[in-house]
């Protein structure tokens, strides 16, 4: 539980720091470069090495690469929906997400698995 | 002629550097709550990442280190920001919004090829280097490239 706790705290901040340095900068399309921020793996990669090891690090930051084309494939489905639909956003880009879903298991079942 | 080609060669090498400004003001535009959710989510998807991790292994963990936890919360703030700013002037702000979210959207998929970048780094360096110079290494990968692909994407 204690673990969960510290995770959750690091996994805040990290995410929050990343999230305001987003806000500070313009123009718009320099500030997205933030939101594909690598904040997560950030926060967790340091933990796993701490309990699990380089190596177990390492496997983890292999599969991360066909989350971030995952990523690709999501960001530029949103950009394009908002861009010529008159949808809102919270609606786009969570209804979206399963882009990411299917991108990133289906690179899993051909790639890594 | 040779001086004609030298000038060819100076023009085409003459970079143009995009302007990247600091706003410090869109800090008081953004809510407490505005802000609490963003760690919120933050916090949840690390601890589900290793969770997932735990309980299915490093492979299918590792895919949700770039799964895009605040991303919807981000933009959904771009848009309402946007769209109150031209409000206030008067003028129609929902089709600003959305565009200032698509637009930050377009900045994020930039992003996410820095992100590939940075998982590459962390995969090659992590074996046989310390993690906290492998962490920075990839980092400031991801930073480079991200600008990099930037700087060439506003040209095209």
């Amino acid at each position: 539980m204690k673990v969960l706790l510290i995770r959750f705290l690091i996994g805040g901040i990290v995410v929050s720091v990343f999230a305001v340095m987003g806000d500070l900068f313009k123009p718009k399309s320099f500030a997205g470069l933030f939101g594909a921020a690598p904040s997560v793996a950030l926060a967790t990669l340091g933990l796993t090495v701490a309990s699990d090891g380089k190596y177990y690090a390492s496997l983890e930051a292999n599969s991360m690469m066909a989350g971030a084309l995952a990523f690709f494939a999501y960001a530029s489905c949103v950009s394009w929906v908002l861009m010529r639909r008159r949808f809102k956003a919270l609606w786009v880009t969570t209804s979206v997400l399963p882009v990411w879903a299917v991108t990133a298991f289906g690179l899993w079942y051909v790639w890594l698995k | 002629m040779g001086g004609h080609s030298v000038w060819t060669v100076v023009r085409l090498a003459k970079v143009e550097v995009m302007r990247i400004e600091i706003d410090p003001s869109a800090l008081g535009k953004t809510r407490w709550y505005e802000f609490a959710v963003r760690f919120l989510f933050g916090g949840l998807i690390t601890v589900i990442a290793g969770i997932i991790a735990r309980k299915f292994g490093p492979v299918v963990g590792g895919l949700f280190l770039a799964f895009p936890a605040i991303f919807p919360s981000s933009a959904t703030l771009i848009e309402k920001h946007e769209r109150q700013r031209k409000e206030r002037a008067g003028l129609h702000g929902a089709r600003r919004g959305r565009k200032a979210a698509g637009v930050d959207a377009a900045g994020a998929a930039i992003g996410s090829i820095g992100l590939l970048l940075f998982a590459l780094l962390a995969k090659l360096l992590f074996v046989g280097h310390s993690p906290w110079l492998t962490l920075a290494s990839s980092t400031a990968g991801w930073l480079v490239a991200s600008l990099l692909l930037w700087q060439i994407r506003k040209r095209i």
